[in-house]
């Protein structure tokens, strides 16, 4: 495919990932922060299944499909899938660290957290 | 650093990176283009041990090995979740409030919970088959059995959620299919190779290794985003007192600092 389709794909995951990063620098409450690691995980997921796509192919699955009918790339999905699964156990981890952090400290504002306490 | 810094920071950084992003982008193939030269031999491997879903496939007989360190990860993310939010020295647990919920809802609940339970088990016994599989079902079953939270209250949820074996079952799926790859080597192969019979094409019992493995994935990530979630879950509902505790039970007060 040419012309703007051919790159838009990447740029958007690219764009996702700027967006997430600068949620990264300027969030003010952890929980936020969280999930904009999350947002520029994400655009890991449009870039894998940017460069899997083929022009007027199917999902992989056989069950329905004859054998020899064109299909996506299955190897990025299956990372996609891994993808997610990683990012969904550690955003689960981080979170547990937030809710650590407003225990122990009182503010989830990374602002604030300037004093090292045991 | 005050804010203007950060931003001019940040600024500079994107401005280096989405340069090298849209340089390396020139440099990818075309999107939608037709040649996949890994995705077509996967599709061959697939379809020869008799796999339907390729991408199962992919995850738990050709690339089995990567699947198992993820799951590793699922595992250790859920045991160190568990140790995060274990009720502290200073803190207490209190008794969950009963809530009062409409009829309506109720029954909702009642009727939906076995459905999307039911409709978890099929996603992932036919992993192998149709798109789905242990992670995706494993997920809709442990979503699913929170309806009993939404639809009663979180005294019905911790009935329906008995706590001590989904850590079993947990630890036990990871384990199994750690000790399900040595059936490889016991054949004389390799570590997770595929050597079980191999059944007939788009059938339940087809692709070997594939729908067992599928299996014991379901079961762990089932158990384990259950137990994830119910760690959560009892921060918010259960557990107080703290020294940082602003009153989480009485309302939602925000630290004033």
């Amino acid at each position: 495919m040419s012309g703007v389709m051919g790159w838009l794909p990447y740029a958007v995951a690219g764009w996702i990932l700027l967006v997430g990063l600068y949620g990264l620098a300027t969030s003010r409450n952890l929980v936020h922060t969280v999930g904009c690691l999350a947002v520029a995980q994400s655009s890991t997921y449009v870039l894998l299944l940017a460069v899997g796509y083929r022009s007027g192919g199917t999902a992989p699955v056989y069950s329905d499909a004859e054998p020899g009918t064109p299909v996506v790339d299955p190897v990025v999905q299956a990372l996609v899938l891994t993808d997610i699964v990683v990012g969904a156990t550690v955003t689960a981890l981080l979170l547990a660290l937030v809710i650590q952090i407003r225990k122990r400290h009182g503010t989830v504002d990374p602002e604030r957290l300037t004093e090292l306490k045991g | 650093m005050t804010k203007a810094w950060r931003l001019g920071l940040f600024g500079v950084a994107a401005a280096v990176l989405a340069g090298w992003w849209a340089a390396a982008c020139v440099g990818l193939p075309g999107f939608g283009g037709q040649v996949h030269p890994y995705g077509e031999r996967a599709v061959g491997a697939s379809l020869e041990r008799h796999t339907a879903n390729v991408i199962a496939s992919v995850n738990f007989d050709q690339r089995a090995f990567d699947t198992l360190g993820e799951e590793s990860i699922l595992f250790a993310s859920v045991l160190g979740a568990t140790m995060l939010l274990r009720v502290a020295r200073d803190e207490r647990r209190q008794r969950p409030l009963a809530a009062r919920v409409m009829p309506s809802t109720r029954l909702f609940g009642a009727v939906l919970l076995p459905v999307t339970l039911l409709t978890g088990a099929y996603v992932v016994a036919h992993g192998q088959l149709s798109p789905g599989g242990g992670f995706q079902g494993g997920v809709v079953l442990a979503t699913g059995l929170h309806l009993a939270y939404i639809a009663a209250d979180y005294r019905v949820l911790e009935r329906v959620r008995p706590l001590t074996v989904l850590d079993v079952a947990d630890a036990a799926a990871a384990a199994a299919f750690t000790v399900l790859g040595l059936v490889g080597l016991v054949a004389g192969a390799s570590y997770l190779s595929n050597t079980l019979p191999l059944g007939t094409f788009g059938e339940l019992a087809s692709g070997g290794l594939v729908p067992i493995i599928n299996a014991a994935v379901g079961i762990e990530v089932a158990s384990g985003v259950i137990v994830l979630l119910a760690r959560f879950l009892d921060q918010a509902v259960e557990v107080g007192g703290g020294p940082g505790d602003g009153g989480s039970r009485t309302a939602g007060k925000e630290d004033g600092g």
